[in-house]
Order: C-alpha cells, then sequence, then structure tokens
C-alpha cells in the first residue's frame, strides 16, 4: 500500500460521483460498477479534496469545522479514508 | 413479500448490432422482438428507476449506439442522476458522436474487445473491427471518459490474458473485465465450440489474479469464472430480482438477461404498467425472489443465503427445472450434466454459429 505524503492534493477520480441518495438520506459515492454509502466524516472529508488543498490543510479545516475532536484523531480518519478510496482507484493519482 | 431495493438498471435499448459475436446474450429468438420503446418510453423509465433507488445505469443492447435518440436519453438519465454507463462495441462510435455523449451527461464507456490477436478478434466478431476498436479506445481516454475494457474469454482467446492485460494497461482502462463466457442464449448455442479446458482457465485466473494485485489502485481487474468448473455455483445477480433488473427492447422487465428462456414465466412489460408496480408485483420476479421456492439440497443448504441456489436459466437448462439446484453444485443430482460438458470440451470441437438475424430465424424455427 502506498502512503499518503501530507503534501498530497487529493482529488476524486473523473469516474466517481458523489450524489444524495434519497432512500437512504445518505450521499453516495458512486463508480462504475459499485457505490459506497458514505458517514457524515467521509463527507466532510470528501468535499475538501478539491486537487488544490493538501492533506494537512484538510485537517485543518476539518479540525476548525469540528472544535474539540482531536487532531490526530482527524488525521486518522481522513489518511483510513484516502488510503480505502485510492486502492479502489478513486482518487487522482497524478499527483503521487 | 416485501420487495428489497433495485440498484442496476441494464437497458437493453436494441438487439441490432453490427458485431455476430457467438457468445451473445440476447435471445436465439431475437429477431421476432423488433419493435423497440420510444424515447420517452425509455425516459419515463429511467425516471421510475431513480424513484426506485436505481443507482447504476447501464445502455446496452445490441449495439445502444445504433439509437439517433442516444444524446437525448443519456441527458435524461443524468437529469435522474443516475450513473450512466454505455456498453458498447465501439465499431459505430466516432470523436462527433463521443463528444455528443459526453456533453449529454454520460459518466463512463465499457468497449468490448475480442482478443489482441486481430485474425481471432475479427474471427469472433464475425466482422472487421480490430483496427476499429483499438482506435475507438483511444479516442474514448482522449476525450476524458473512464474506460472499461470488457473481453468475453473462450477457448480461442483465454490463452491470450497477458496480453489481453498489457493492452488494457497501455490503454489507460481504469478497469479490466475478463469475463468468462457465461453458458446461455447463443453462448450455450456455441458451448462445445468456446468452453476452454480446465488447464486453460486454470492458467488464465492464476495469471489475472496476481496481476490484479500489481495493478491495484490503477486498473482494476476483474475474472469472472466459468461456472461449469466451480463447485459452488454463483450467486446469479446477487439473488433473483433482489438489486438487479433488465429491461428489453421491447419493454420487458427480466431479473437476467437470460431469463426469457424459462417457460412458463410471464414478464411483464414497461408499456402497460409502471416499473415500480412490476417490480413490486411482477409474477415473474416474485417466483424466485426469498428461497420459499426452494428445493432439497437448497432447502435445507447454510449456504442458500449466500448463492441462492444458482442460476434459476441454468437449473432449467441442464436440469429440466428453474426451481432445482443450479447442476453447477456439486450436491445437484444434476451435477453430471457440467461435469461431461467439462469433460468434452478437451476433444470435441464444432464450427460457430454466429449470432445474426439469418441465424435467429433459422435456430427458432423460421426459414
Amino acid at each position: 500500500m502506498t502512503d499518503i505524503p501530507a503534501s498530497w492534493q487529493p482529488r476524486l477520480a473523473a469516474k466517481a460521483r458523489l450524489r444524495w441518495d434519497n432512500v437512504e438520506k445518505r450521499h453516495l459515492l458512486v463508480f462504475p460498477e459499485a457505490a459506497l454509502l458514505l458517514n457524515e466524516t467521509a463527507v466532510a472529508i470528501l468535499k475538501l479534496c478539491d486537487g488544490e488543498r493538501t492533506i494537512e490543510q484538510i485537517v485543518d479545516t476539518l479540525a476548525q469545522q469540528f472544535v474539540g475532536t482531536d487532531r490526530t484523531l482527524i488525521a486518522d480518519q481522513v489518511t483510513e479514508l484516502l488510503t480505502r478510496l485510492q486502492t479502489r482507484g478513486l482518487l487522482e493519482t497524478e499527483r503521487q | 413479500m416485501t420487495a428489497p431495493r433495485p440498484y442496476t438498471l441494464v437497458a437493453e435499448l436494441t438487439y441490432r448490432c453490427p458485431l455476430r459475436c457467438p457468445y451473445c446474450s440476447n435471445p436465439v429468438n431475437f429477431h421476432a422482438m423488433r419493435e423497440e420503446l420510444s424515447t420517452d418510453q425509455w425516459c419515463q423509465v429511467f425516471s421510475e428507476a431513480a424513484d426506485l433507488g436505481v443507482v447504476q445505469l447501464h445502455l446496452s443492447g445490441g449495439e445502444p449506439v445504433v439509437r439517433k435518440d442516444l444524446p437525448a436519453l443519456i441527458r435524461h438519465a443524468r437529469q435522474c442522476d443516475l450513473y450512466t454507463n454505455l456498453i458498447t462495441g465501439g465499431t459505430l462510435l466516432t470523436a462527433e458522436n463521443l463528444k455528443q455523449f459526453r456533453d449529454s451527461g454520460l459518466d463512463h464507456v465499457q468497449l468490448s474487445i475480442q482478443d489482441t490477436d486481430r485474425e481471432t478478434a475479427e474471427h469472433i466478431a464475425g466482422i472487421r473491427s480490430y483496427d476499429k476498436k483499438l482506435e475507438v479506445a483511444r479516442l474514448i481516454k482522449q476525450l476524458g471518459f473512464p474506460l472499461t475494457l470488457n473481453v468475453v474469454l473462450h477457448r480461442f482467446n483465454i490463452d491470450h490474458v497477458p496480453e489481453l492485460i498489457a493492452l488494457g494497461a497501455e490503454l489507460g482502462a481504469q478497469r479490466l473485465e475478463l469475463a468468462n463466457t457465461q453458458y446461455y442464449a447463443w453462448g450455450l448455442e456455441n458451448q462445445k465450440a468456446l468452453l476452454p479446458t480446465r488447464a486453460q482457465r486454470d492458467r488464465a485466473e492464476a495469471i489475472a489474479l496476481e496481476a490484479r494485485a500489481r495493478y491495484r489502485g490503477t486498473m482494476e481487474i476483474a475474472f469472472v469464472q466459468v461456472d461449469y468448473f466451480a463447485e459452488e455455483p454463483k450467486a446469479c445477480m446477487g439473488g433473483w430480482a433482489r438489486t438487479y433488473m433488465c429491461i428489453t427492447p421491447t419493454g420487458e422487465v427480466l431479473p437476467c438477461h437470460a431469463a426469457h428462456v424459462i417457460p412458463g414465466l410471464s414478464f411483464d412489460s414497461v408499456r402497460h404498467q409502471s416499473l415500480g408496480t412490476i417490480w413490486r408485483e411482477s409474477s415473474a420476479l416474485n417466483a424466485f425472489r426469498g428461497d420459499d421456492w426452494m428445493q432439497e439440497p437448497c432447502r435445507s443448504c447454510p449456504k442458500k443465503t449466500v448463492d441462492f441456489g444458482g442460476c434459476r436459466c441454468q437449473a432449467f437448462l441442464l436440469a429440466g427445472d428453474a426451481a432445482a439446484t443450479d447442476p453447477v453444485c456439486h450436491y445437484s443430482p444434476h451435477h453430471q450434466a457440467v461435469l461431461e460438458a467439462v469433460a468434452a470440451a478437451e476433444h470435441e470441437q464444432a464450427p460457430l454459429v454466429y449470432r445474426d438475424l439469418k441465424n435467429s430465424e433459422r435456430l427458432s424455427g423460421h426459414s
């Protein structure tokens, strides 16, 4: 598995689309042949993956949004989600 | 029974197709089903599917690109927020129509490739198409579409899995489907010609699994089994009418491409009823939902919630009873039929029966 550097500016791959699901009342990440139901934390993280912000900036922004949550915990959640998505080819890889 | 949520709709827009592949999943008697749904009817279906919870839409065929209204259909599907995939043989694609599809909101293209060897590829497709397909694959990428390459595997190309993987990587495919022929419809007509040997299949699978790990994160590699070689049946369609539906060019709602073959089932049409009513109430879709219909050995089997008894079409085709255990299962009293087909593949040969109008008429008793 590739390590995720703090300077990486992640962006969703062109094949993946984030959308609201009216049946489950949750966000879905849809891509060829499958879809992932996301929790609110994952949605908050993905909405910041714009190809401009670095991982570090994403964690900073989330720390401001979720006041009182430990920054290390947020960083771990970001790394975990992005690693999972990267393994499935759901993030743009050209910046690595 | 409450109907589950459907996630996937395969819209077979037409049975017309310039290719003549002998493993085609369209019904053998497709010649008799020519009255296609209109643009408005399909748009209505897409809206109703999205309301039911469908997320994935596959525009398939035949060759869907023969439909002149394809851009309008794509536009409507995107308005319904469906993830829209074009399943195509590619021979009718051009930079112009691909741009039009992209601007209409198409998410993804799945292109079929018959082989890396030109002669075999064109022998299987039944027409000259090899160069055109490669050219189209590059165009699809240039226009920014995510690309899935789909290769149906059989005796003549399964030894080329390493070359097919290299081609997928070279073309920048985000997904490569190495899908062994499923023996229904035209595939079943051609089973003696197409079924690979066990050694061929074992080699191909080992190579595909090794490559899957190597390409993880860049190109997803799917290897769809020949279920004849398995001891346990596939969880066909993830269960009958559970998450998946297929609508034929004429508007009938099926649980899979092949279900037409089962006698005694009456499939309802979106021409007469809403998709929601059909999904919930169709007697054909309810026929094999859940497990009340199961016989032994399925009924008392702990795996019945995993494999759903396998494939209903295969049970009918090989055991003569759509409610029987899929004969691929080694507990099936009809498992011998599968073993015999596999043994025969070691030495038998047969000429290819191409999927075309003439053969469709001939095989369904019209001349």
